[in-house]
């Protein structure tokens, strides 16, 4: 046999062309994603500087002026910082305290269905609500919660109470976003658990009923422990994304009287940056944020690889 | 299994699902309901499941109105450009990552699983989006969206998924990489075409966020911002009360609301049944990989 190619003595160099040509057609497909991600992931990141710098629209980002962490000393010592902080962390916490159990408690049960055309039926419906936009739920939620003619305050008038005003009760603004959440994913989480609890060997269930186990008792020692291992894993998942809560519903469902509860970074970063122009203030927010997450994602995936060996990436 | 009469458990599951269900789809009937009837019954709280005294009203008032259509006309461009062009970029590249004599694809790969971990966030993402001067242009809507990672992930996992002799075919009847994917990846991967498109659509119309930020022209906003403006942010109440005040407004606009939610909803009230084990399949396909 002729000898191998790869020990052709060519220089490094040489052979890092020739490879280049070899995937010279796969260069070219990619090249649309790369421009993308460099355009609209990487240049961003990039501006992040503008969080250190005086941001000037007249002077643009190269040529503003250095300040250093100026900014991010400001926003550390506002009293803002702090509620700031613990809105975001409390809205994420009680979202994953409620609405993690929320959808394996629901595959549970509809792994427990017996007719597999009421089966698929429930599987169905519950999922529809995944498929309705934020600004549609918020919409419903301003709706029905309104004080005039909202449908659950006439049957709180049905009941004989006053209306209440719900959505600018700061005490009530996590129980609606949470539980409208809840109503939004619980349907739609059960896919994973639902998929995992069909791998579940049937002799497991047979030997357990030759035992005289109830349906509770195989659920409870048959069905959890079998998909542990993806609870944990969804549940390691959930925490590195604590401090993510996003934008959009926050926005749609909040207003001033709630913003002592409701408001969270990144809502506050949209208010300062883009409503009042200070791009170089809500940048260095938003750069806390995003290290943070980085931050408990990290912790999150190191968690994972510790328990079970299992990397999310 | 034993059948005969159901047992306990059987029972109190079946309660359960069932008030679920109703949990889910009452609010949609309890909308069209109030949406189809007219403001007397309304007004005295008297439609709860059914409506009374039927009327299409409402609807023929929201669809007289222009923004509804324009809202429609938009995100319906929006999402057919936005999905097209996401599908080709997103399939090529991923396309590329899948094989092993692309260069640089160790390094490739980690950036953009990266930009899942940390991204420059809101205020840098909108100054980029600012200087290539694309606020108040469709491309604010199709570009800063184009590419998930996700997305590429599930893209590449499955490509890489192949059996390595259908490139070995292809080699011998001397097509090059984007001859092999085009005729020979492309068409066996429909089914992951299909399922990462509609989730992408369905991105797309339900988005809020991107319009909001980039897109401040009447002309070019998505339904989205139609409908927040007018049902949440209460664009609706004002113009009714600048009309005129009566004693039955109030219930007037909580019809027409109703109807224009619904007006919204219906696309994918309608469609969903039937693409729902599309999506299934995407997600099973997607959580493979993780």
């Amino acid at each position: 046999m002729d000898k191998p190619y790869a020990r052709s003595p060519l220089s490094p160099k040489t052979n890092y062309w020739r490879r280049v040509i070899a995937s010279k057609y796969l260069i070219f497909m990619s090249l649309p994603m790369l421009i993308y991600y460099l355009l609209f992931q990487y240049l961003p990141m990039f501006g992040i500087m503008i969080a250190f710098k005086n941001y000037n629209v007249r002077k643009g980002v190269w040529a503003s002026d250095w300040v250093g962490f100026k900014y991010f000393d400001l926003f550390f010592s506002t009293p803002d910082f702090l509620i700031l902080l613990k809105n975001t962390f409390l809205l994420g916490f009680y979202s994953i305290v409620w609405g993690f159990p929320a959808p394996l408690l629901l595959a549970l049960l509809i792994n427990e269905i017996r007719s597999s055309v009421f089966k698929r039926f429930v599987q169905t419906v519950s999922y529809l609500p995944h498929f309705i936009s934020n600004v549609i739920v918020v919409s419903m939620l301003t709706m029905f919660l309104s004080p005039s003619g909202g449908l659950v305050n006439s049957i709180i008038g049905l009941l004989g109470f006053e209306p209440i005003y719900f959505l600018s009760l700061p005490e009530a603004f996590r129980t609606i976003y949470i539980s409208s959440g809840i109503w939004q994913g619980i349907g739609w989480g059960t896919i994973i658990y639902l998929a995992a609890l069909t791998t579940v060997d049937p002799h497991l269930y047979e030997s357990a009923d030759i035992d005289g186990a109830g349906r509770w008792k195989k659920m409870w020692h048959i069905s959890i422990p079998s998909i542990t291992p993806i609870i944990i894993l969804l549940l390691i998942l959930n925490i590195g994304g604590l401090l993510s809560t996003g934008f959009e519903k926050v926005f749609l469902l909040y207003n001033p009287l709630t913003y002592e509860t409701a408001d969270i970074i990144s809502t506050y970063v949209y208010r300062t940056g883009l409503v009042n122009g200070n791009f170089s203030y809500a940048s260095a927010i938003g750069v806390f944020n995003g290290v943070t997450n980085l931050l408990l994602l990290l912790a999150a995936n190191y968690l994972s690889k510790k328990y079970k060996q299992v990397s999310l990436w | 299994m034993k059948s005969g009469k159901p047992d306990l458990f059987t029972i109190i599951n079946t309660i359960c699902m069932l008030l679920l269900i109703s949990t889910m789809i009452y609010p949609f009937i309890y909308m069209l309901s109030i949406s189809l009837s007219s403001h007397e019954f309304v007004v005295k709280n008297e439609v709860f499941f059914w409506p009374k005294g039927f009327t299409m009203e409402w609807y023929a008032r929201v669809f007289a109105d222009d923004r509804i259509f324009i809202g429609y006309r938009n995100t319906i461009i929006y999402v057919i450009i936005g999905t097209i062009s996401s599908l080709i970029v997103t399939s090529l590249g991923a396309f590329a990552l899948s094989k092993s004599h692309m260069i640089g694809r160790g390094p490739l790969t980690f950036c953009i699983v990266f930009s899942i971990l940390f991204s420059g966030g809101m205020i840098p993402t909108y100054l980029v989006v600012k200087s290539l001067g694309l606020i108040n242009t469709m491309g604010a809507m199709v570009l800063p969206n184009l590419v998930s990672s996700f997305n590429v992930l599930v893209f590449r996992a499955f490509f890489e998924g192949l059996p390595a002799e259908l490139e070995d075919s292809g080699k011998i009847d001397g097509v090059n990489d984007f001859g092999y994917f085009l005729r020979i990846v492309a068409p066996l991967s429909k089914a992951v075409f299909a399922a990462i498109g509609l989730f992408t659509a369905v991105a797309i119309w339900n988005d809020f966020y991107t319009p909001f930020l980039y897109i401040k022209d009447q002309s070019l906003y998505p339904l989205q911002v139609f409908l927040r403006d007018l049902v949440i942010a209460g664009q609706l109440d004002m113009e009714a009360t600048a009309a005129q005040r009566t004693n039955n407004t109030d219930t007037v606009i909580q019809s027409l609301k109703y109807a224009t939610i619904i007006v919204g909803t219906l696309p994918i009230l309608i469609l969903y049944p039937f693409l729902q084990k599309h999506f299934v399949k995407g997600v099973l396909i997607g959580s493979v990989k993780g």
